[in-house]
């Protein structure tokens, strides 16, 4: 009998379709979802954004989204080489010297919390442990809270990068007299980099695109503020929630909130397609 | 070709006969050798010698200890916990496991090349630098003539010499494993421990490694690990037989292939078994 013809393989053939047919709606919808959400801020933000929007302070008339475009860059940035300075070593720690001790699971353990944990939590504890006793909203503070972020990230993706190099490559290195740190920098961190990388990157966009922890740290400003970290900071994710609330009586503020959204969105999407390309080219 | 027999101490030692050639002197000698992998012991008292400038080869089914004995004579199974060894193993008649043995220095004297290629993620003149630069501040240019001594020495200079810059993982598989070969010649080892190194490539690739096994015997001790015995009767000037982690029979490779004294041997080689 011809196999195509049996009930089973018919009915497998069925199935098979079915589950392709659900596949592919799960797909469409996310889809329909991603480009509802591009659309609307291409629509809505394209009209506000000119020149004049990158150099141009906030005020509460006109003016532009300038500062607060580079104070998120500023603070993402630093939160970003912080963060990735502890993160890869932590990283690097767990994958490479932990072994199968109690130390390493508990690490990993915190880890996965705070790599799901409300950022309004990290917010608040930043507010608590740096704020009050400072006295003041800084821009340091939004660092710190942006940095506790970043940092599971990273650590997360360091040590899941440095678990796929083959155990083979550390011994062949190390059979040729390498000692382990060298082994680690001149062949793990090679094969590893561009995950490393992407990891990087990926957090750099989550943090960018971070109010929560903003708002009780480095606060907002309609002020020009570019190295001083010490006092508050505007940031994008702040403008947009404030002239989208308190100020939604402004039609000018709103219309900035919805320009700064669609930076902050492209901004993003950049990120991931530049973090995309570095993950391509490991393979 | 003659040289020691050397035998496993369960043996009659009654049926030692000394050799009456010309001594060849031993460069690796293992005495009562015990290895266990946490409980289980994967190498059983194993006593044996190991000459200089010769082929050794080590033959037996899998799982019988051959890769982790030769994997004791560098001691990259330091690298791993839960594994113990009793016993003595002498590099020019000093014991590689007395304490205070500087272990990096020990494995650039005894190089490694293993059953997959392992090219690092680097280019192929990165990959053949990698271990010179460890021990070695050469200028630039005696840094590309060791490079370019070592690939020649592999036979692979020819192949790659317009492809240095490119990674060594995209060389073919018998290319890479005779690069990981030029890697380790490259910081001018002792000994030279291969573990298995054809098993993953195609017969012309063999060829060309087996040919350069027999040219690296000139300046290094060779020692093979193998699963194919032609391969061990074609490279080899000592065969050494073991079997659920003892030794069995170690013996000049034509007289282990025409007349081995042990049955088990004997059965092994014509294929009785493993």
């Amino acid at each position: 009998m011809d196999i195509n013809q049996t009930p089973l393989y018919r009915r497998r053939k069925r199935l098979n379709q079915l589950v392709m047919v659900l596949c592919q709606l799960a797909t469409l919808i996310g889809f329909v979802f991603l480009f509802a959400i591009l659309f609307t801020l291409v629509t809505k933000g394209i009209g506000a954004i000119s020149p004049s929007t990158f150099v141009e302070r906030t005020r509460m008339n006109g003016g532009g989204l300038g500062n607060a475009i580079w104070g998120t860059f500023v603070m993402t940035c630093a939160a970003t080489v912080i963060g990735t300075v502890i993160g890869v070593a932590a990283g690097t720690w767990l994958a490479e010297y932990s072994g199968k001790g109690l130390m390493a699971k508990v690490i990993r353990f915190i880890n996965d919390i705070l790599l799901s944990a409300p950022s309004i939590i990290i917010g608040l504890f930043i507010y608590a442990v740096v704020v009050v006793p400072m006295g003041n909203f800084s821009g340091w503070a939004g660092v710190l809270a942006l940095t506790v972020i970043i940092v599971p990230v990273v650590i997360r993706s360091t040590e899941d990068m440095l678990r796929l190099i083959p155990n083979s490559l550390r011994e062949a290195a190390a059979a040729l007299g390498a000692h382990r740190w060298w082994i680690i920098v001149r062949v793990c961190y090679s094969g590893a980099r561009a995950g490393i990388m992407t990891g990087i990157l990926l957090g750099f966009a989550r943090i960018s695109g971070e109010t929560a922890p903003l708002l009780f740290t480095s606060l907002n400003s309609n002020q020009w503020n570019f190295f001083d970290l010490g006092s508050e900071m505007a940031n994008l994710p702040m403008t947009i929630y404030q002239n989208m609330t308190i100020n939604a009586f402004i039609p000018d503020l709103v219309a900035l909130a919805w320009g700064g959204a669609l930076i902050l969105t492209a901004a993003i999407l950049i990120l991931n397609i530049a973090a995309r390309y570095f993950s391509r080219q490991r393979s | 070709m003659t040289a020691d027999i050397h035998l496993d101490q369960k043996r009659d030692a009654g049926a030692v006969e000394a050799a009456a050639a010309p001594q060849v002197a031993t460069k690796l000698r293992v005495n009562d050798l015990n290895l266990y992998y946490g409980k289980f012991q994967a190498i059983k008292n194993v006593t044996m010698e190991i000459p200089e400038r010769q082929v050794t080869a080590f033959i037996g089914p899998s799982g019988c200890g051959k890769s982790t004995l030769i994997r004791c004579f560098n001691r990259i199974h330091d690298l791993y916990e839960g594994i113990r060894t009793e016993g003595q193993i002498l590099l020019d008649e000093h014991d590689i496991y007395d304490t205070g043995i500087d272990l990096n220095l020990l494995r650039s004297r005894v190089g490694m090349v293993f059953q997959k290629p392992t090219p690092f993620p680097m280019s192929v003149f990165d990959n053949v630098a990698f271990g010179i630069r460890l021990y070695e501040k050469l200028s630039a240019r005696d840094l590309e003539e060791r490079v370019e001594w070592a690939l020649r020495k592999a036979a692979l200079w020819n192949e790659v010499k317009d492809k240095l810059k490119q990674s060594g993982q995209a060389l073919s598989g018998g290319q890479q494993q005779r690069l990981c070969i030029a890697r380790t010649i490259a910081v001018k080892p002792e000994v030279i421990l291969l573990d298995e190194p054809t098993s993953a490539l195609d017969p012309i690739s063999t060829g060309y490694i087996e040919d350069l096994i027999n040219e690296l015997k000139k300046d290094y001790t060779i020692v093979i690990v193998t699963h194919n015995m032609q391969q061990a009767a074609r490279i080899s000037d000592i065969t050494a037989f073991m079997y659920l982690g003892s030794l069995i029979e170690c013996d000049d490779t034509t007289k282990i292939f025409t007349q081995p004294k042990e049955s088990r041997t004997e059965d092994y080689i014509t294929g009785r078994y493993g």
